[in-house]
């Protein structure tokens, strides 16, 4: 086990991190510590096996296609925004007309239109109180700007 | 470096703007390093291809979001690493998430998308071993030993893109080299 004041200064020496003065220090205290000095050969040892692993660089197409693979991502991003907007829009228009195609329907009992109007005003509710929840919470959550 | 962070400063100014041209700067400046880290993460090249392409479309999304005194790579890799690690939990379910648990369950079911050592690194048992120790490192442990390892960034830029300490960086790196070391023993 390395000498917990100098564990740092190991890693340090090890990826040439330290000024002229730090490593004075260091090989001062590796020349008095074998265990210190042991465990710095081993880290030696394994960093000389991690510098055998080569990354495969992929072909040259891969990064000429790169960038349209980034571009078709932000274009179909814009389409689904674009869409959702438009089905969510539509939805709220077709729902508006077949409500009020029901409710003026005079064939269609009045229980069924009763029934109708308490579920849009039970799913109102529910959704305002949904939505004041959360905005209360965000703006009381202190940790909000905290990058995480 | 002066030039180079105005530049960028200018192509995130266009980019909030709207400028998708503005970002194929920014894209062509990063994908190498982004793509390697994210090979380093999740160990194949079909998955880093696509989560790095992911992290920058989501980075564009959000650009609004990065303070414009900031550099972009440090706010682009909180990205991509949690899109990594996500991809990576969602892989091995329940699990402890360790790549060779993930090669052998998903060996079977999906062979494009498992942890593949002959597409990341040249072939060589030395090098598949290496591979096979950094793929049961923890996330923490994994990510050090892949920024320093294999993007060789100094002390002073890992503690950049990790909003920590040069000290947090070292012990970090300490404690992953010894859990590698103790793997590969």
């Amino acid at each position: 086990m390395t000498c917990p004041n100098y564990v740092d200064m190991m890693m340090a020496y090890l990826d040439d991190e330290l000024d002229s003065e730090q490593k004075k220090v260091f090989e001062e205290h590796l020349a008095s510590c074998p265990i210190c000095s042991g465990e710095l050969e081993e880290f030696k040892r394994l960093n000389r096996i991690t510098d055998e692993v080569k990354l495969v660089e992929p072909e040259e197409r891969i990064w000429k296609m790169y960038w349209s693979g980034v571009y078709n991502r932000i274009e179909r991003g814009i389409g689904w925004i674009l869409f959702s907007v438009a089905a969510i829009l539509l939805l709220i228009y077709g729902g508006f007309r077949a409500i009020e195609a029901i409710i003026k329907d005079p064939a269609v009992d009045m229980i069924l239109k009763v029934a109708l109007l308490t579920l849009i005003a039970g799913l109102a509710i529910l959704l305002v109180s949904v939505l004041r929840e959360r905005i209360y919470f965000w703006k009381k959550d202190r940790y909000k700007d905290v990058r995480r | 470096m002066n030039c180079f962070c105005e530049e960028e400063s200018i192509a995130i100014q266009q980019c909030r703007r709207g400028s998708a041209k503005a970002f194929e700067t920014i894209v062509r400046r990063y994908m190498k390093q982004a793509y390697f880290i994210a090979l380093g993460l999740v160990g194949n090249h079909e998955d880093a291809l696509d989560l790095s392409q992911e992290a920058f479309f989501r980075a564009y999304s959000k650009i609004n979001q990065l303070n414009p005194k900031r550099k972009f790579f440090p706010w682009f890799y909180q990205i991509l690493k949690n899109l990594c690690f996500s991809h990576l939990r969602k892989r091995s379910g329940r699990h402890q998430h360790n790549l060779e648990e993930v090669d052998e369950v998903q060996v079977s079911t999906c062979a494009g998308s498992r942890f593949d050592p002959h597409s990341v690194a040249e072939r060589n048992e030395v090098e598949e071993r290496v591979w096979k120790a950094i793929g049961q490192l923890n996330e923490k442990h994994r990510e050090m030993i892949v920024l320093r390892h294999f993007q060789n960034l100094s002390y002073e830029e890992i503690a950049q893109i990790l909003f920590c300490t040069r000290g947090t960086v070292m012990s970090r790196l300490y404690n992953a080299r010894k859990k590698l070391k103790e793997l590969l023993d």
